[in-house]
């Protein structure tokens, strides 16, 4: 199939079909990652520009006069607070707006950490094999042996609650896969041709790590953040519905959601919208992920 | 296989040592003296303070303390609560049950629900069903669960009264020494509505535990069942003129659940960190609303006693995933 949209592509379209170049083609023929990818950079506009759109001050509180007020389109609601107001009168869609900032934040720290050190212990491993080697990865093992949510508390108990404590502990418990993958790349890499002759040539080993190996590694890397930008988001909001996260008035979703339950028999918007960003946010970082895989490797096309 | 057998167990091994490790590390790296924390706010004079740390063994090196730890986890002493003064082990096996309730009936709704959705993704691949089931798989898969839970609650306690919001069952059943098994404990027991009582409890709970599994599994026994279907015999069987039924249902099922198996048991650590949130929202009184309690009430021995609980008991199912795995297929017996 790759070959002939090559073909294709080459007699009609462009003449030099680079690799970045057939991948953003197979990618944006993905209508459900395209639609996810418009959706994030929507939801990266909203977070960027969240003081310009949104209505009112997300922590400005008003107990007296506007306590739960319901969405503009039900009865007593106003357009001034499109989707109501929260226990303490806070504009829930400005909250929402400025979640955008909390989850997306997230996602780029939590991935951005587990994936810089799950890269150096996976090549370590790989690079070196033996006793660093086994080390690395029974450490690994343990990590990935406890559920990651149960991991997670744990480390937020240790170091306290709050949003960055919360992030270090997502990131921790996400490390493995990257590990994991690296180092499964990394071992393929080293058998092959171009490897050897780099170190034939006197390449050092630093300069085969991250040189020679890891660009060619890239991939499944590429495809485990996508999807890890949706696990860190999901469990940082599970950790912030917990009270373990994000700590009130911040206006992230989870801990939004965590202040919602008790008013969940007389004011439905506060429980659902909150929610309905998370599920949607999540939603579209596992399609694009998806759709990066499909890309990416083209052995497990359709 | 027996060395297998051996192999496997010997690997668990350091598991459990790691996740003893990062439950000692817990409790110690918690600021707080812990005597003071045993007596609360109460003044205590320096020999008794000292009498007190040697009768704990908190005089002694880091490492002996952890040995010595170790030591008690393995004759079944997870120390005692602080709030409840029980031993912890006493506390978390009297919670367990519902738990483990929770968490069958959970995997039960998901496989009932995930191989026939699956396997009817795979046999009308490309259609509208496709499309729309596996969408929905996506769907749950990027679910907040304690948000699902929440939305659940809203519609069918809140809005339509169908069902109860917590617990586990009415008030007005009580059962003198049930197993602790609540369908069970009902159904044995000869009061009426007792049972229905329980279901209706369990099924919202059992719902939003199983959706991630759910999903995860439907995809899984989608992409398998596509890999199955193209395979020669799969044809040849269609060529016998067998009936469709009898070919997806049969040959090609069949030897479609081996990966969907394995996903499977990969899922009860999902189940455990799920149970926490699940639990949670609607009051179900297992280990992980009781863990997420512990933690609000800084009761440290329980959390410590209580990870390291779940922990074990997630590591040794999935060693016994790994056993039957290596029973069911030779092929895996030899790889390392």
């Amino acid at each position: 199939m790759t070959e002939t949209a090559v073909a294709v592509a080459q007699t009609t379209a462009a003449p030099v079909l680079t690799p970045r170049r057939e991948i953003w083609l197979s990618l944006r023929a993905n209508k459900g990652a395209m639609a996810a990818l418009s959706l994030i950079v929507l939801l990266i506009l909203c977070a960027i520009f969240a003081p310009l759109i949104a209505p009112q001050d997300p922590i400005a509180q008003d107990p007296i006069n506007r306590v739960l007020m319901p969405p503009a389109w039900d009865d007593g609601g106003s357009w001034a607070f499109p989707l109501g107001t929260d226990g303490l009168g806070r504009d829930m869609l400005s909250r929402i707006i400025y979640g955008s900032r909390y989850s997306l934040m997230i996602g780029a720290i939590v991935v951005t950490l587990s994936l810089a050190i799950g890269v150096l212990l996976g090549l370590a491993s790989g690079f070196y094999r033996g006793t660093v080697d086994t080390l690395i990865m029974r450490l690994m093992d343990i990590i990935l042996a406890l559920p990651s949510l149960l991991l997670a508390i744990v480390i937020v108990v240790l170091l306290g609650a709050g949003l960055r404590n919360a992030m270090i502990a997502v990131a921790i418990t996400n490390i493995p896969h990257y590990a994991r993958l690296t180092r499964a790349a990394v071992l393929n890499e080293l058998t092959k041709d171009y490897v050897v002759a780099s170190r034939v040539s006197g390449a050092g080993t630093l300069r085969l790590m991250f040189k020679t190996v890891l660009p060619n590694c890239l991939a499944p890397l590429i495809v485990q953040s996508t999807l890890g930008i949706s696990s860190a988001v999901l469990d940082a909001a599970a950790l912030g519905f917990l009270n373990l996260g994000a700590q009130p008035p911040t206006p992230e979703w989870g801990t939004m959601l965590a202040d919602a339950r008790q008013y969940i028999e007389r004011a439905y918007w506060t429980v659902t919208f909150p929610g309905l960003a998370i599920l949607v946010t999540v939603l579209a970082f596992n399609l694009l992920g998806d759709g990066l895989r499909d890309a990416l490797d083209p052995k497990l096309k359709r | 296989m027996i060395r297998f057998v051996i192999q496997r167990v010997l690997l668990i091994i350091p598991t459990f040592l790691g996740a003893a490790l990062l439950t000692f590390v817990l409790i110690h790296a918690i600021p707080g003296d812990p005597i003071q924390m045993m007596l609360g706010e109460k003044v205590i004079d320096p020999a008794r303070k000292a009498a007190m740390l040697a009768q704990y063994g908190l005089d002694q090196p880091l490492w002996m303390q952890f040995l010595q730890y170790i030591w008690h986890v393995v004759q079944g002493d997870f120390g005692k609560s602080i709030v409840t003064k029980n031993p912890v082990l006493d506390d978390f096996f009297s919670l367990f049950p519902a738990t483990i309730e929770l968490a069958v009936c959970a995997m039960v709704f998901a496989i009932a629900v995930a191989i026939p959705a699956g396997v009817l993704a795979a046999e009308k691949r490309g259609s509208i069903y496709d499309h729309a089931l596996m969408g929905a798989a996506l769907t749950g898969y990027s679910m907040p669960i304690f948000w699902w839970g929440l939305l659940l609650i809203l519609l069918f306690s809140v809005q339509l009264g169908w069902t109860p919001v917590s617990g586990r069952i009415d008030l007005d059943y009580y059962f003198d020494d049930g197993t602790n098994f609540m369908l069970w404990d009902s159904l044995m027991s000869d009061q009426d509505g007792a049972f229905i009582s329980a279901v209706s409890h369990l099924i919202l709970p059992a719902i939003v535990l199983g959706t991630i599994p759910l999903a995860v599994i439907a995809r899984m026994t989608r992409s398998a069942m596509l890999e199955v279907l193209g395979e020669d015999y799969v044809r040849t069987a269609k060529a016998k003129g067998l009936s469709r039924f009898r070919v997806v249902g049969i040959h090609a099922l069949r030897n479609a659940l081996i990966p969907v198996v394995t996903v499977i048991g990969l899922q009860v650590g999902t189940l455990m960190g799920g149970a926490i949130l699940t639990e949670n929202i609607f009051s179900w009184p297992g280990v992980g609303s009781w863990l997420v309690n512990s933690i609000y009430q800084r009761d440290y021995p329980s959390v410590q006693g209580g990870v390291l609980l779940i922990a074990t008991f997630v590591i040794l199912i999935n060693l016994s995933v790994d056993l039957v795995y290596g029973v069911l297929n030779p092929r895996i017996r030899g790889r390392r």
